[in-house]
């Protein structure tokens, strides 16, 4: 692949994940939101898989197989089994309402280009450039997780802030140690898995369905 | 050999609650694995004091006097948890509330959560570090929901949604001292930059820029895991609602164990950036978190809710310790972290039996425990007058250290915000003390007595801090070969 065609891709995967993150603000209904979550695992494991090819980098090939098996297909399985069907499926009153997160959102990108500026003058290649699009991801994580209410959303918050960070590890270092990437992706998977056991023992034991329901701790 | 016993234990421990049925034995195989992780810190203390260090697994795992400092931590406040495990579970086993299969669940969670703090104060390299730490957040989840009520399984989600967006956030800090490494120059292996000694040599080539924005992202995550201002919101939660041991042992050592990462990747920051802004961070929550405990103490009217914000504000202590950043200042953090774990293990563990007995967790509702529990009620108090920093217990000393090294720095300023907190949570917390321990006994109410069981590992503790307090001994040494590695 040429030059500008490799360039090209990386943009384009980078852009993927930044835009899949405001789609998961964008949109109310879950199921929505976690196929865009999938699209970004599947740009994300894209972006590395370019890397690694351009880089011969054979630990990093195999990385990014492991993202898109995980991020783009196990974990929003995971996740669509257990998105409630009829009137609960949708974010009806987040705490924020849709338009104003959307401005917010683009408050958080203009952030993540002011700070990660060390970063990409450090970074002599050209994937250093895209850092802040994995920035602007986590900022944009961090604000999901603060705003929605269900359960689902919380946890695709958790998950953008995952991707966002692997995107930048991807551009910025050209992925960790592999040991490491493996390690942090099982955290991932696990802290789902966990996540995903709790809401079922609330819905089983409580009836409770979903986290706006659970309102008693406080000071 | 050493090192690895460290670890062996725990897993073992853990392995044999999983695959043989619950019974009291299998407690007390916990218990001992913490015995055998203090001798082995013990041992490895004496071996590490003149500045040495220990390595094995091809150097993944490394013993410096800071480590050894931190594994002696987690093995004394381990077996004081774990011995009233056994009581705790059989207890509730008693009491219906909870299964043989959930009790060993427990076991196993409870050993592999200790493991996994052990594994980040052995680990050389920050990567490991990283991961352990993480671990703790998975292997403590269910621990704090152990208890399966509605509030528990709250608290457990806010734990665990809180907590990993923090340690993400120290991911990408990390993921940024590691890339400033990889353009340091002087690196052969990338691998090798990842080392915690490495990194510390290299740290005056660590690009500048960068390294402030990562240290700014470690303070947060890490901060996050440790219980500071702005993100301690989990915390109140997720201590009240757990098991007591298991109360003890994360307000006790796993803040603790958090704040050991910061301590490391300090030095690394005060290397490629000057004391100066490692110390405005620090300094800033720090004091963040004094006030939001201070606060929150006054009106405060559940017993273990009290406890869970004074250890915000013990954290706040030493993050204010830390920023200033000298060996006497870093010995005296140090011997703080080994204080508050005792003390404030003590009084989880006896607020545990409080609830056990009492049936309630609001301060007003218990009343005169010292006349009712009278050697229980004791216990409390005395523990509760070590954690506000009265003589003759450690906690004294260690704060006393704290401020003077503050003062020596030209911090005296943010000792003296620390210090009006400090009186004002001195004033809540006796306040609520006397509540619980003083007052009339009801007619027809007799003092029932605490078993030995209980009395003997928790006066046990309040000795020993109190030994520190007026002997500093035997640990000075150590303290000051800690402090060394990591002090400006």
């Amino acid at each position: 692949m040429s030059q500008s065609g490799y360039v090209a891709m990386l943009d384009l995967g980078a852009g993927v994940v930044l835009v899949c993150a405001v789609v998961t603000l964008w949109r109310r209904s879950l199921a929505a939101i976690v196929r865009a979550l999938a699209l970004q695992g599947v740009a994300l494991g894209g972006v590395a898989l370019f890397l690694g090819l351009r880089q011969h980098d054979g630990a990093l090939v195999v990385v990014s197989l492991v993202v898109v098996g995980e991020k783009g297909a196990a974990i929003p399985a995971v996740l669509m089994r257990v998105v409630p069907r009829g009137p609960t499926s949708r974010e009806l009153s987040p705490l924020v309402n849709v338009p104003a997160s959307l401005v917010a959102a683009g408050a958080l990108t203009l952030l993540a280009f002011a700070v990660s500026g060390p970063v990409v003058a450090l970074v002599p290649t050209t994937t250093g450039r895209l850092v802040p699009l994995g920035l602007a991801t986590v900022l944009i994580g961090v604000l999901a997780m603060a705003v929605r209410k269900k359960a689902v959303s919380q946890i695709v918050g958790l998950l953008l802030v995952d991707n966002g960070i692997a995107l930048v590890a991807f551009l910025a270092t050209g992925g960790f140690p592999l040991v490491v990437e493996l390690g942090a992706s099982l955290d991932v998977l696990l802290v789902v898995v966990v996540l995903r056991v709790l809401g079922s023992e609330m819905r089983s034991r409580y009836g409770v369905l979903d986290l706006d329901e659970l309102q008693e701790l406080h000071d | 050999m050493l090192v690895l016993a460290v670890l062996v234990a725990p897993l073992v421990a853990s392995i044999c609650s999983g695959l043989v049925p619950w019974r009291r034995s299998i407690g007390w195989l916990g218990c001992w694995a913490m015995v055998v992780v203090s001798a082995c810190g013990a041992a490895l203390a004496t071996r590490v004091l003149h500045g040495s260090s220990v390595t094995t697994l091809d150097g993944a795992l490394r013993v410096d006097a800071l480590s050894a400092v931190m594994v002696l931590v987690v093995g004394l406040v381990g077996t004081l948890a774990c011995w009233q495990s056994v009581r705790y579970l059989a207890a509730e086993i008693e009491a219906g509330h909870c299964s043989r299969r959930h009790a060993s669940l427990y076991g196993v969670l409870v050993q592999a959560f200790l493991a996994a703090m052990l594994l980040a104060v052995l680990a050389a390299n920050l990567a490991l570090t990283w991961v352990a730490i993480e671990a703790t957040t998975i292997a403590t989840t269910f621990l704090v929901g152990h208890r399966g009520t509605r509030k528990a399984l709250e608290a457990s989600w806010k734990y665990i949604a809180i907590c990993s967006v923090g340690i993400a956030t120290a991911f990408l800090g990390t993921v940024l001292v590691y890339l400033a490494a990889l353009h340091a120059g002087s690196y052969v292996h990338a691998p090798a930059s990842l080392d915690w000694t490495s990194l510390v040599a290299e740290s005056h080539h660590l690009d500048r820029g960068v390294m402030r924005l990562a240290t700014a992202l470690l303070v947060l995550g890490y901060g996050t895991k440790v219980g500071l201002a702005p993100m301690h919101s989990w915390l109140p939660d997720a201590h009240s609602q757990a098991p007591a041991p298991v109360s003890a042992l994360m307000s006790g050592v796993l803040l603790t164990v958090a704040f050991y990462a910061l301590l490391r990747f300090k030095a690394v920051a005060d290397g490629a950036l000057g004391p100066g802004f490692p110390r405005l961070l620090l300094v800033i929550v720090g004091l963040l978190s004094l006030v939001v405990a201070a606060s929150l103490l006054i009106a405060q009217h559940d017993y273990k809710r009290m406890l869970a914000y004074s250890s915000i504000e013990h954290m706040g202590l030493i993050a204010l310790g830390a920023a200033a950043g000298t060996p006497l200042a870093i010995a005296a953090v140090l011997l703080h972290v080994l204080g508050h774990g005792l003390t404030k293990a003590v009084l989880f563990l006896s607020s545990g039996e409080i609830l056990s007995s009492e049936g309630t967790s609001e301060i007003g509702e218990v009343r005169a425990l010292l006349a009712r529990r009278p050697a229980l009620g004791a216990i409390f108090g005395l523990a509760l007058v070590a954690l506000l920093g009265l003589p003759p217990f450690s906690l004294f000393v260690s704060e006393l250290g704290m401020i003077r090294a503050e003062v020596e720095v030209g911090l005296g300023w943010a000792a003296g915000v620390a210090l009006a907190c400090m009186v004002v949570v001195f004033a809540a917390m006796t306040s609520h003390g006397r509540q619980l321990l003083l007052g009339p006994v009801g007619p027809g109410e007799h003092a029932s007595r605490t078993p030995g069981i209980v009395v003997v590992p928790l006066v046990s503790a309040l000795v020993a801090c109190a030994l520190l307090g007026v002997l500093a001994w035997p640990l000075a040494p150590l303290l000051r070969a800690a402090a060394k590695t990591v002090a400006l």
